[in-house]
């Protein structure tokens, strides 16, 4: 008889028990859905991370002290920066700038908000870090010469404070001193669990006079006139700091971190992470594929009777097997397409802030795993009814 | 009428091992000539199932020969075996075994389709068998919409569609009222007026009556074998009770 036939017999099987067909569809629907869906999550977060990185500008290194405490011979100071700034000795360095940050409470009218990061700097930092003002301006170097008290607030803490009302020159309380509002920086798009936008700037001179003291800098901000020479940005920058450090050995007091190289060690975090989101995907996969399995053990056992009369009835072996064995495969690649599809659907919204971006082979694989698991599981059960004797078969109870 | 259409010998069947050993068949030989009706009787567990599903190529013997249409069935390959129960044997069960959730007429046209007859051709033969043991207005009746009676019946056509040498029935009416067996066995009757062979298996002694040949089996040995009426003559029963054909 013809294949198509048996297509035929294997489709009138499974729509004689339509709900089970269609749960059974249902869990290869949801594992395949799950693992495409999943990796493009995971896969989309890395994207957004490097985005974000390489539009933080991959142009800029930045100069961190890896000694705690700040003992005074380890710690980064205003001086070093300063020195930074050298025609000759740095002739690639566009801008520095030096960073002090650290939490504070602003208070605007009896409301309180803890900001996470209240960063003091100087005004080229706002073009190095590509954190453009959007309302107001930013300060100038002016402002930060004359340490004036004026802050450019994150979206979050304008919310947080000013529901409603223009927050340009309100004044706030940070630390008992009086600040001016004099601006409010784009939306950033934040990654990871801290929010980007819960921050506010301030000349480096207000922030260390009200909030760090004197003490050592966070870090300093080293803008390279071109992307291409950031490398040259590094080293130039190595040898102004060791020599004002006296370092001799190979052990720095300072670490040099380049954007470009963040940009690589956090796709490898992200490769990391979407593994993982697969690895759960691929067990929800698994566990649609024992749908599959279980199900067919039970169609097998519960129609061993009914293979006993088709085979009375003349049915050879490789027929009443080929008709199991494409049930079993048009559950399964019912189940997966569907699946294809719901993961095509829903990667079209955000998912927990992230847009998923769809991995091919994640496609090839999850339909192929679980194609492959309703022909192996399906097959056994079907291949062992199938070379049963007709009459063994048809005692079966 | 020159070979048999079933021609067994010194057939032996042993279930189970040690302790448990049963010898449900102790050596039955016995012919059957085309055109033959043969009845087969005797008490529960003398062997008749057993004896019939080794005759069906269900079951396979411990020892002994079955040549069917002349060929020795132990030789068969799974194909070979497939195509002489799909063209050489039509098997009528007790429980009538139909597919469930299909419908009369498709479990009718099932072993025409294993033959390989097309779809056109095989719904007209299938219908062509329905009208044979009338019930060709209950084509599109599931089994549970059919009484046992129309069950067995459907059964019978599903039997003699493919136009099998033998038909083979293992009890037909054990599990039909007196209505119900009649109509059965008006069947058989018919057929066997029309030429076919048959050889059913009954306890029920008006059944065994109607046969041209009867087969006592006890213990697995057959006791008696005597011809009721010739062989080449309609059945006795074909002559009475044809109320509903
Ligand atoms: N599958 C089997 N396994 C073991 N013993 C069996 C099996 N089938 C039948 N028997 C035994 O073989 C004997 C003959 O059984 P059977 O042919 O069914 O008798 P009948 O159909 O005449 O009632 C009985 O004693 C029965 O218990
Ligand atoms: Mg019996």
């Amino acid at each position: 008889m013809s294949f198509y036939e048996v297509v035929r017999f294997a489709l009138r099987g499974l729509s004689a028990n339509k709900l089970r067909s269609a749960l059974t569809m249902l869990g290869i629907l949801i594992g395949v859905a799950a693992v495409i869906l999943l990796v493009a999550v995971g896969n989309g977060s890395a994207k957004a991370i490097s985005d974000r990185i390489e539009a933080l500008g991959t142009n800029t290194i930045t100069v961190m002290s890896t000694g705690r405490g700040g003992s005074s011979s380890t710690a980064l100071t205003k001086d070093m920066a300063d020195a930074l700034v050298d025609p000759v000795l740095a002739p690639d360095v566009k801008s520095v700038s030096p960073v002090v940050s650290s939490s504070a409470t602003v208070t605007y009218e009896g409301t309180d908000h803890d900001v996470s990061s209240f960063v003091g700097t100087t005004p080229g930092w706002f073009t190095a870090s590509n954190t453009p003002v959007g309302q107001g301006a930013g300060f100038t170097a002016d402002d930060e010469a004359q340490g004036r008290r004026v802050v450019v607030i994150g979206q979050t803490v304008a919310e947080e404070l000013f529901p409603g009302v223009d927050p340009i020159d309100k004044q706030v309380t940070v630390g008992g001193a009086l600040f001016t509002v004099v601006g409010v920086l784009d939306e950033k798009s934040s990654t990871g669990f801290q929010d980007a936008n819960d921050t506010a700037v301030a000349p480096l001179t207000a922030v260390r006079q009200v909030l760090t003291g004197y003490g050592s800098l966070n870090s300093i901000l080293v803008e390279a006139a071109d992307p291409d020479k950031v490398d040259a940005v590094q080293s130039e920058v190595s040898t102004i700091l060791d020599q004002k450090l006296n370092v001799t050995g190979t052990t720095t007091p300072y670490r040099i971190q380049n954007a470009s190289q963040l940009l690589a060690t956090q796709t490898e975090t992200a490769d990391t992470f979407t593994t993982l989101l697969g690895a759960v995907a691929a067990i929800s996969l698994l566990v649609g594929g024992i749908g599959i399995t279980n199900i067919m053990l039970v169609t097998v056992t519960e129609r061993t009777r009914e293979i006993g009369i088709r085979k009375a009835l003349g049915a050879p072996r490789r027929v009443i097997l080929t008709q199991f064995l494409i049930e079993a495969t048009l559950l399964s690649v019912i189940g997966g397409a569907l699946g294809v599809a719901a993961a095509l659907i829903g990667s079209s919204f955000e998912i927990v802030g992230v847009k998923p971006v769809i991995v091919p082979s994640s496609v090839g694989l999850a339909l192929g795993v679980s194609i492959a698991i309703g022909l192996f599981f399906g097959g056994l059960p079907a291949s062992r009814a199938a070379r049963l004797r007709p009459i063994d078969a048809l005692r079966y109870e | 009428m020159t070979r048999p259409v079933l021609d067994v010998r010194d057939l032996k069947k042993i279930y189970g091992q040690g302790e448990a050993t049963v010898h449900a068949l102790r050596g039955v030989s016995v012919t059957v000539d085309r055109g033959d009706y043969v009845a087969i009787m005797g008490s529960s567990g003398s062997g008749k199932s057993t004896l019939m599903n080794i005759l069906g190529a269900l079951d396979i013997p411990t020892s002994g020969t079955y040549l069917l249409d002349g060929v020795d069935v132990s030789r068969l390959g799974d194909r070979q075996l497939a195509m002489a129960r799909n063209r050489l044997i039509g098997f009528i069960f007790q429980s009538f075994n139909l597919i469930p959730r299909t419908s009369a007429v498709a479990n009718v046209e099932l072993p025409l389709a294993y033959a390989g007859v097309k779809p056109k051709e095989r719904r007209k033969r299938a219908m062509a068998a329905l009208d044979v043991v009338g019930l060709a207005d209950r084509a599109r009746h599931e089994p549970n919409q059919l009484s046992g009676g129309q069950q067995q019946r459907v059964a019978v056509a599903r039997a003699l569609v493919t136009e099998p040498a033998l038909l083979l029935a293992d009890e037909p009416t054990g599990n039909l009222d007196s209505r119900s067996t009649d109509d059965v066995l008006n069947v058989f009757d018919q057929l066997s007026s029309s030429g076919r062979t048959i050889v059913l298996i009954t306890h029920e002694p008006e059944v065994g009556d109607r046969a041209k040949r009867l087969i006592r089996l006890v213990d697995g040995n057959i006791v008696t074998d005597q011809r009721q009426s010739p062989i080449n003559q309609p059945p006795v029963g074909a002559f009475a009770g044809r109320h509903s054909l």
